[in-house]
């Protein structure tokens, strides 16, 4: 089959490799009918994530048809059913999985113990993201073995188009949860950094939710235009001071609740401390970029909320951690628990609430993928996300 | 629209910090430059480079020159390569002053380890410059129509009002807004 294949820094190839097969009773087989490029996977591309091998196949955002199941996943799938993985492999019985807490799943991680040395536990495995999550194949393919299958899926009905469902995967229940995570009340100002595709997500999440105003912070300009469609207020951070925007939006007191949609990979327009990441990352004495998070620190309201559902990888230098204590503010983090949000999300896809298709912008086969995850990285074209068909 | 402004026409891309560094880059060796040509005894004295004081004020020309071809210039790209070639030079000449018996030798190792610094961000700029496409970028992709929402966004606020944070996801209630009335503030004691 086809598969886009990781060989190293930013290059990823369209590969022959071998189909995948069942390989325990409780995995499935999928057709891959759509899957896409994820925000995350360029911290794979340009290589801030360790644990990459060459020949891994990317991607953890797909959906299919399922063509093959194991003897243990009788009475939850069955060959023909529509599905989209989660992007968390779940075992559904551990203490975490029945807490809902699905992305710290204690058992689906087979590599669970390089994942302890480097964060004290393992955490769930994830699709098509390095050996510290299992080292499973991804879904950037035609075909993809789906482990612990019987819980990992989340099945659609026949009659809407996938583009409207491939995201319960992961860009719109991580929107979700970070808006969630908020707690957001009808007086709140949410302020949301970054207007890729999970923070088009989290902005829509936070309307849904009632939030008083979203405000969101981005450069780009077909991406604050996105954002804006979507009823957020926006702040291009090369032209104005977001500190002073968010202050005078909020009578000077701060965002009540501020979303970190960024994460490692920060892009600041030339302030002293992003110069400083860029140096100490480039002499490898950080590995994360994480100038929103200090901003966020320093704008929020006492006693507000900073929601981060923005990856950061490893050791991160300068956090303001004065601030957060003395402003009692609450974190709020993790990887999405795609399962425990998807069925209430479905039914507003369903119901018409939301139509979260919005935010694809380039629609290509599996072959054109490597180069637009180029196209992707570099913002250009007006890329903001970008499906596969295999 | 506040973010249509002058300073945008390389929007798109990821790295339009580099223009802000390459603009610091032609300031600072404007500013050098005038330095070397303006104090070339002193400076000479101070690296125990006495008899070159000539050469330091055509490096100070040097630099003045790269620094308005920077700024000056729609592609600052190749001045910023020219920078670096420049700070080889200095680099190469300040180890002559290393040899034989300067005293003023601690002084010249702490200008070349300024200039290995400023070569560095010379070298990242002009590295992340010369991967910028040259092409101009095509017109902005209109979205203004991507709402999400079929209903429209007015009538999507809040309409997930039946949503129930879970209760390990809620603010702990100290954290809460208030609920009842506002109560009266009295004014500020002066202190």
């Amino acid at each position: 089959m086809k598969a886009l294949v990781w060989h190293g820094t930013t290059d990823i190839r369209c590969d022959s490799v071998p189909d995948p097969q069942i390989e325990h009773p409780r995995d499935a087989i999928i057709k891959v009918t759509s899957c896409a490029i994820c925000g995350s996977d360029l911290h794979l591309y340009d290589h801030f994530m360790p644990g990459m091998k060459s020949g891994d196949v990317m991607g953890h955002e797909m959906m299919g048809e399922v063509v093959d199941v194991g003897p243990e996943t009788k009475g939850k799938l069955k060959v023909g059913d529509r599905i989209v993985v989660p992007f968390t492999i779940i075992c559904g019985e551990c203490e975490q999985c029945r807490r809902g807490n699905f992305s710290v799943c204690e058992r689906t991680n087979r590599n669970g113990h390089i994942a302890a040395k480097a964060f004290g536990h393992a955490t769930a495995g994830l699709f098509g993201y390095t050996h510290l999550t299992g080292g499973y194949q991804g879904g950037q393919a035609e075909y993809l073995r789906v482990p612990f299958a019987d819980a990992t899926h989340i099945k659609v009905p026949d009659g809407i188009p996938d583009e409207k469902l491939l995201f319960l995967g992961d860009i719109f229940p991580t929107g979700w949860q970070a808006a969630v995570q908020c707690d957001i009340q009808p007086t709140d100002t949410v302020a949301i950094w970054g207007a890729g595709p999970v923070g088009q997500m989290a902005i829509r999440s936070a309307i849904l939710l009632g939030a008083k105003q979203v405000v969101v912070i981005d450069r780009v300009p077909e991406r604050l235009a996105m954002a804006e469609a979507g009823g957020a207020i926006t702040i291009n951070f090369d032209e104005e001071s977001v500190i002073e925007r968010l202050n005078e939006l909020t009578n000077g007191k701060g965002p009540e609740k501020c979303i970190d949609a960024v994460g490692m990979e920060a892009h600041a327009a030339g302030t002293v401390d992003a110069m400083y990441d860029r140096v100490k990352q480039a002499t490898m004495m950080e590995t994360d970029r994480p100038h929103v998070l200090r901003e966020m620190a320093y704008v929020c309201r006492p006693a507000g909320t900073l929601s981060i559902p923005g990856v950061y990888g490893g050791l991160l230098d300068k956090i303001p951690f004065g601030a957060i204590m003395n402003k009692g503010l609450t974190i709020r983090t993790g990887q999405t628990h795609v399962n425990r949000w998807t069925d209430d999300l479905l039914r507003r896809i369903e119901e018409g609430q939301i139509d979260p298709s919005f935010v694809i912008t380039h629609t290509v086969g599996l072959e054109e993928g490597p180069e637009m995850y180029k196209v992707f990285r570099d913002k250009q074209d007006g890329c903001i996300k970008v499906v596969l068909k295999p | 629209m506040r973010y249509e402004t002058e300073r945008t026409r390389r929007r798109g891309h990821a790295d339009t910090a580099t223009d802000t560094l390459a603009r610091g880059l032609g300031i600072f060796s404007i500013a050098l430059g005038i330095a070397e040509i303006a104090a070339p005894r002193p400076l000479a004295r101070a690296l125990g480079m006495k008899g070159q004081e000539g050469l330091i004020a055509g490096y100070g020309l040097r630099e003045i020159a790269t620094g308005v071809g920077i700024l000056a210039s729609k592609d600052p790209t190749p001045w910023i390569w020219g920078r670096v070639a420049g700070d080889g030079l200095d680099l190469a000449t300040l180890a002559t002053a290393l040899e034989g018996d300067n005293p003023k030798k601690t002084n010249v190792g702490i200008a070349m380890a300024a200039v290995a610094g400023v070569t560095a961000l010379d070298v990242y700029c002009a590295q992340t410059l010369s991967r910028e496409s040259p092409h101009p970028l095509p017109p902005m992709q209109d979205y203004s129509d991507r709402t999400g929402f079929p209903r429209g966004v007015e009538q999507s606020r809040g309409a997930a009002s039946d949503f129930e944070v879970p209760r390990d996801f809620r603010t702990p209630e100290a954290l809460r807004p208030y609920t009842q009335p506002d109560l009266p503030q009295r004014p500020m004691p002066s202190m």
